[in-house]
């Protein structure tokens, strides 16, 4: 689900105006971190695709870079690679500087998104070449090859050249050509982008099995929201070559930082509006949609009141009735615009005002149908929801 | 992956069946105007020499026999070690120029080409004796070499095997940079960049990866070179001199000095099957080091 889905009366871009919250990630204990990132800029002619941008990676961490496309993520993969130097800052991996190392010295393999196996060599000699340049001997780099080609289940195919094989065997491929070298960082670029949705979820889950078991340090790039959540141990959200939040996905997902962050994880249900007095541990919101009324929100009680922002819910955290609920509150109603019966669950698109339009769910198929058109109420609880200030 | 449009998966053989009629014209060309002549040539290098120099129609493979002569072993090695040489001088200085061409930005690439391209547009003979002028022993390269300091004896360039060798890389090399192109353009970087993100040093990247993949361009160049430099006879005539002959000359010489056609005849068939030895010859090594790319 894209953010797109839910319409709403929305700020520009131009709006977040807040300076990037880089969440320095607690690394309270005392392995030093595998990569440390530390406010690298990448210029393109005019154009800084990367700037001012700091991370750190510990070990055996899967982390992804999640971003919409520009956003400068590939920037930052390729600059872990070696392919592209930093024009400020500094690239460390295992406490070592890596600026001016070429990437045929660093401990880092990538994956890339068109997997580019050498299409002249078979499955074993493309599984092979890394340990072939390093000049291992041949009788380990045999064994090696077996053991990596058995951890993708590629068993019996070693012969094949990758035109022979699927998408899904190809991207296996790529993955055992990386990770047979044993390097301290493995880079995926997109991993999944090329597979089609039922085999990408299938690898979702395998790709995350084979990193535990091998407990591999992953840095992935991918501008895909669910599968940085499924996969990652952490997430950093980069837009416009900066990265903004950085964070558990359940952090990322339940505290975003800004409203960008909130819409590229998912469903955002917003509503501007501007603050209110102090009522109880509540305060009061008065949306900007007149017709809507005020609202109690649990809320930072420092802000002032008069100061404008924007209440934005998930859709899991809205409950529908059609009855009024007797004391439930925050409340709003609405009307149904649209039943989106997907299987598991059902979504509506509600009419909220004149101009909001949220996106709600109820689960389980049986419960039956609103039909558009229907007047409903809306409510959640006082703490649930975020406020974004402008 | 790297992704081949063959473009013919689409034709349905009926449809090919019935475009097959655009290539009539020109196979009656082929047929009038080149298997007719080579048919000639053929019976030719089988008849005699008349006393003044006409054609006596009565078979002999004489021709041939002569041609086991010390002399003509020699002459046949010149050529075949010039054309060798240019060929590898031609891929020395064509792949990197290739390569560079077909990685710069698109929009640049249609005006690089046609640099590679412009000699063309010049007489092969008027280039050839523009050469003359800068080898000689009072010369440009000379002139520039004596006043640089470089050198204090001016150095003999012109009318050597080294002339000819550098008037056949001038003029072929443009053969050898178009297919190497083509073959660099289609090679997708990212395995560059992958061979390299896997430990390979810059020549192994080069030899394991950028090699294998575009033989057929390295094939293709090597060919279009090899076969204009044995044959050639301006280059080795006006560059080399006496001392320098190729095969070329010496074909030249028979059908129009020596007016001795038959001899001329079985030396021009010689040549073709050198050279088709040694194009069998290369292809058969491309496609042990290349290997099936596309098995799909």
């Amino acid at each position: 689900m894209t953010a797109d889905t839910a319409v709403r009366s929305q700020p520009s871009m131009a709006t977040f105006s807040t300076p990037p919250v880089i969440a320095s990630c607690s690394s309270s204990s005392s392995v030093p971190p595998t990569i440390e990132i530390q406010g690298i800029v990448r210029r393109h002619g005019a154009v800084t695709a990367v700037d001012r941008v700091s991370f750190e990676v510990r070990r055996g961490e899967f982390f992804s870079i999640l971003g919409p496309s520009g956003a400068g993520k590939t920037s930052v993969l390729r600059m872990l690679a070696g392919f592209e130097d930093p024009d400020d800052g500094d690239v460390r991996i295992d406490g070592r500087s890596m600026l001016g190392v070429p990437p045929n010295r660093r401990p880092v393999n990538l994956v890339f998104q068109s997997y580019a196996l050498f299409p002249h060599l078979t499955v074993k000699d493309n599984v092979a070449f890394g340990l072939k340049m390093r000049r291992v001997p041949a009788g380990q780099i045999d064994e090696e090859v077996r053991h990596a080609l058995a951890m993708v289940k590629l068993v019996g195919k070693e012969s094949r050249k990758p035109g022979q094989l699927s998408g899904g065997e190809q991207q296996r491929v790529a993955l055992a050509r990386a990770l047979v070298n044993k390097p301290a960082v493995v880079l995926l670029d997109e991993p999944l982008a090329a597979l089609d949705q039922q085999l990408r979820q299938a690898m979702q889950v395998e790709l995350k099995s084979i990193q535990e078991q091998a407990g591999l340090t992953c840095v992935c790039v991918t501008h895909h929201q669910e599968e940085a959540m499924m996969m990652s141990d952490r997430i950093a959200v980069m837009h416009q070559g900066r990265m903004w939040q950085v964070g558990t996905p359940r952090e990322v997902y339940a505290r975003p930082c800004n409203l960008f962050v909130s819409r590229f994880l998912g469903v955002s249900n917003e509503l501007p509006g501007r603050l209110g007095d102090r009522v109880g541990e509540d305060r009061l919101f008065h949306p900007t949609d007149s017709d809507l009324p005020p609202l109690l929100l649990r809320t930072e009680p420092t802000e002032p009141p008069g100061r404008l922002a924007t209440l934005s819910l998930r859709p899991e955290q809205l409950r529908i009735s059609r009855d009024r609920p007797a004391d439930a509150c925050p409340l709003l109603s609405g009307r149904i615009d649209k039943t989106l019966f997907a299987g598991s669950e059902t979504k509506y698109l509600i009419r909220i005002g004149r101009e909001s339009l949220w996106e709600a769910r109820t689960s389980g198929s049986e419960t039956p149908a609103l039909t558009p058109g229907e007047h409903i109420f809306l409510h959640w609880a006082s703490s649930d929801g975020r406020l974004f200030f402008e | 992956m790297q992704t081949r449009t063959t473009g013919s998966g689409t034709v349905s053989p009926r449809e090919s069946c019935r475009s097959s009629w655009l290539a009539v014209p020109a196979l009656v060309w082929m047929a009038l105007f080149f298997l007719v002549p080579l048919g000639l040539v053929f019976a030719i290098s089988f008849a005699s020499r008349g006393t003044y120099g006409g054609i006596v129609w009565e078979f002999t493979t004489a021709n041939y026999l002569d041609l086991l002569h010390p002399l003509y072993g020699k002459i046949l090695g010149h050529s075949l070690w010039y054309a060798t040489l240019t060929t590898a001088c031609c891929f020395v200085l064509g792949f990197p120029l290739a390569y560079v061409i077909a990685r710069s930005p698109a929009r640049w690439q249609p005006a690089l080409l046609l640099l590679v391209m412009l000699p063309f547009w010049t007489n092969f003979l008027v280039r050839t004796y523009a050469w003359m002028i800068l080898l000689r022993h009072d010369g440009l390269i000379n002139n520039a070499l004596v006043s640089l300091g470089l050198v204090t004896d001016r150095l003999e360039l012109l009318y050597t095997p080294t002339a000819v060798v550098i008037g056949l890389v001038y003029g072929y090399l443009p053969f050898m940079v178009l297919p190497l192109y083509v073959a660099v353009e289609r090679l997708d970087p990212a395995l560059v960049e992958a061979a390299w993100d896997l430990y390979a040093s810059r020549w192994a990247v080069f030899s394991r990866v950028v090699v294998p993949l575009t033989m057929p361009g390295i094939v293709g160049g090597c060919v279009l070179v090899f076969i204009p430099s044995i044959g050639s006879f301006i280059t080795p005539d006006l560059l080399g001199g006496a001392r320098s002959m190729m095969i070329g000359n010496l074909i030249q010489h028979e059908y129009l000095v020596a007016r001795d056609w038959p001899l001329g005849s079985a030396v021009s068939f010689v040549l073709m099957a050198v050279v088709m030895a040694a194009v069998a010859l290369h292809y058969r090594q491309a496609d042990r080091s290349a290997g099936p790319v596309d098995e799909r």
